[in-house]
């Protein structure tokens, strides 16, 4: 894990004394509210419905289990004793006072942690692939990239006041676990010719009002010119992004307006007279960064974990953990446990300090100390001994956290929606925790096989319905809730975008629908089919006869 | 206007001149680029001090081949969130080598300075606030920087090397 020097953590500490000084001088009136807002942004503080939301960065998703006690100690201390985890990897407490956050920020500091450029128009937290450094099928582990990437975006005094939010997704591995293509920037990592591992560069892709897929505009990028290829790229962006018009501000609308061929030419011009200086990456700098990602020092394990063979063969809900929530690790006798935070009916992505304590706990037995935060809003322990499943099986069932339901109908991403937030135009969380219970059936989830459900409370998309096999996106019609239904988006290497069925349907009818939707696929899906597959094959049609039939 | 130079205030010796004012016969002028494009061989002609105000959409290699007879250029910021004009500086100064007066104008906030500088500017109309003040808490506010601009100052990429070279030696 990443650990700071002394440069980092003198540089966290006096941007929280820059913030509480910034605060200091909004509550006394000399600056205003317009003018305060990039900067409590920039910090992570957002203005929610009721009250200040505090978005706290967990760069690519790794934590140590003593920053996990610290974020628990900030529910207790801050807010109302819980927090969620986002699909960007962070973590939101959702009801912090303005005086309060350069205390929380202080606090967090001391976890070598912070909320800097987690909002605003600015480079935000880069995102990668939540088995980093663990999985079989990884080229290079991507955190190594995503904390270079971290230090040189912090603060950059040229990329501060971008047109709009700015996002970046590492991905060490050719399958794509951290969805690349729908980024303003994906680096996704591939070998050249000569087996030198480098990147593809992807450009302008996202969700949101306008969903795009990114283009490539480098198919290889040697390693040493990464930052010197993004500061072009967002120097490109910085001077000719829009800015007329907020929804039109991110870069895919640019590539879209110039069309990707301009762009790469723009990119390259740019960087001619950027690369080989200043932000090359000498070797030894990529070797000291890449050290902290060392893998830990894994216990020497038996070849046959007796306890854990014995229990998956007398334990029926072990043995659906073990299937759904346990993963292949690179190192043998070890494996990647995946933590469920969507238990039945409750509200997907949410964790009470006590929870953040127990998984930290877990992590010290068990995970070598380490935690990592899903996109899917789920936390992972990556390195668990096989003969350790049973008992993190135990911990993880006392928490809540062991629902066998990774991948599954009941595994459902929801942003915060109207419960939280001001954009929102209808709720997501209980929509989620409906079809939820709906499906609680895990003997029948299991048979329904995997299946994503993403759920968006406004055009926005922070619940990336637009790559939800099923996509649900609340929409108001007159002054109620309906929600319009998508199908066939998914996030991986063959990323698609989900294509609407038909009318929006009344928030009373959208559980009847999914289950519709899921019937309709159980009816005619062949043999090792799963629900995209099937879509894919049949398409709209059938789903959409017998949804509208018996609606 | 008050002028921010060097951490003081001081009076501003440039006269910023409307498109449609005469050229006086001597004294320092800033004009427009559109002026500047118009009268380039006039305003070279003069022994007078020449700045040339770009709007954040102008483009700035325009100035590229006449730089160095350029005594100040002045950037201009509509609004403190528009952040163009810090893309501008970084090409003035670290690729076509600008040396004199970088100045920063419109919405300038006392909370920007800290990034104006490290872009290469040098001089600021300050929009409110005490900037004296706001300016020792750009200087100071950070110790250290993560990225090379063109201000010199060494990243910390740069500083963690040089202690490994130090303890290696
Ligand atoms: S999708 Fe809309 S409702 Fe949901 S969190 Fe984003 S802005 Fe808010």
């Amino acid at each position: 894990m990443y650990r700071y020097d002394e440069y980092d953590h003198a540089f966290v500490a006096e941007r929280v004394a820059q913030f509480r000084d910034q605060v200091k001088r909004r509550l006394a009136g000399e600056i205003t509210e317009d003018e305060f807002k990039p900067l409590r942004l920039q910090n992570g503080l957002y203005l929610q419905l009721h009250a200040y939301m505090l978005r706290i960065a967990i760069p690519y998703g790794t934590l140590s289990s003593k920053q996990m006690r610290t974020l628990a100690h900030i529910a207790r201390r801050y807010d109302r004793g819980y927090g969620h985890f986002t699909t960007r990897q962070n973590l939101q407490f959702n009801w912090i006072k303005l005086e309060d956050a350069p205390d929380a920020l202080a606090d967090l500091a001391k976890a070598e942690m912070h909320a800097i450029q987690t909002s605003g128009n600015c480079i935000r937290n880069t995102t990668a692939d939540h088995w980093a450094g663990v999985a079989i099928d990884e080229i290079e582990d991507p955190r190594i990239w995503c904390e270079i990437i971290r230090q040189w975006s912090t603060v950059h005094p040229e990329f501060s006041f971008l047109p709009r939010k700015f996002k970046i997704a590492v991905t060490g591995s050719p399958n794509d676990r951290a969805a690349v293509r729908v980024h303003d920037i994906g680096l996704r990592m591939l070998r050249d010719e000569n087996g030198e591992p480098g990147f593809e560069v992807i450009v302008g892709g996202g969700l949101g009002r306008t969903p795009m897929i990114g283009k490539t505009i480098r198919p290889f990028l040697p390693k040493q010119h990464l930052l010197s290829y993004l500061e072009a790229i967002l120097r490109v962006y910085n001077r000719y992004g829009r800015r007329d018009n907020i929804y039109k501000a991110r870069i895919k609308i640019l590539v879209h307006e110039i069309g990707a061929e301009e762009m790469r030419r723009q990119v390259e011009e740019e960087w001619e007279g950027l690369r080989d200086g200043a932000l090359d990456l000498p070797a030894d700098v990529v070797a000291g960064i890449g050290r902290h990602f060392a893998p830990p020092r894994y216990q020497p394990q038996p070849t046959i974990a007796t306890e854990t063979e014995r229990l998956r063969f007398e334990n029926r809900d072990f043995a659906l953990w073990l299937r759904s929530n346990v993963v292949a690790h690179r190192q043998p006798g070890h494996a990647i446990v995946n933590l469920s935070l969507k238990p039945e009916g409750g509200p997907p992505g949410d964790a009470s300090a006590a929870q953040m304590d127990a998984v930290a706990d877990l992590a010290d037995a068990y995970s070598c100390g380490e935690i990592r935060v899903t996109h899917e809003q789920n936390l992972v322990l990556p390195h668990v001994a096989v003969a350790d499943l049973p008992a993190v099986w135990r911990g993880l069932t006392l928490i809540g956290f062991a629902t066998p339901n990774l991948g599954l109908v009941s595994d459902i991403i929801a942003c915060p929606g109207l419960d939280y937030c001001a954009l929102a135009n209808a709720r997501a969380i209980p929509v989620a925790q409906r079809i939820s219970q709906h499906f609680a059936d895990l003997a029948r989830q299991h048979d329904i096989g995997e299946l994503k459900i993403k759920i968006s409370g406004c055009i926005n998309a922070c619940g990336h319905h637009h790559v939800g096999h099923i996509g649900i996106l609340g929409v108001d019609k007159n002054g109620t809730e309906f929600y319009q239904i998508t199908l066939g988006g998914h996030a991986g290497d063959d990323v698609s975008l989900g294509s609407i069925l038909g009318p929006a349907v009344p928030a009373d009818q959208v559980v009847e629908a999914i289950d519709s939707l899921v019937r309709t696929y159980l009816a005619v899906r062949q043999d090792g089919e799963r629900f995209l597959d099937t879509y894919r094959r049949v398409g709209n049609t059938p789903f959409k006869e017998r949804l509208y039939a018996t609606a | 206007m008050p002028l921010l130079k060097g951490g003081a205030l001081i009076d501003d010796p440039w006269q910023r001149l409307a498109d449609d004012t005469a050229l006086p016969a001597d004294g320092a002028v800033i004009v427009s680029f559109a002026r500047w494009r118009a009268e380039r061989e006039v305003l070279l002609a003069r022994s007078a001090p020449l700045g040339v105000l770009l709007k954040n959409t102008d483009p700035v290699d325009a100035l590229a081949p006449d730089i160095a007879r350029l005594q100040l250029i002045a950037l201009e910021f509509p609004k403190f969130s528009d952040g163009r004009a810090y893309s501008q500086a970084r090409l003035l100064r670290e690729r076509y080598r600008f040396g004199g007066e970088l100045r920063a104008t419109g919405h300038v906030l006392p909370d920007q300075l800290h990034h104006m500088r490290r872009c290469g500017f040098d001089a600021f109309e300050v929009a409110k606030g005490d900037p004296v003040t706001a300016w020792r808490r750009a200087v100071h506010t950070f110790s250290a920087v993560y990225q090379p601009t063109g201000d010199g100052r060494a990243p910390v990429s740069a500083l963690r090397r040089r202690l490994l070279a130090a303890a290696a030696d």
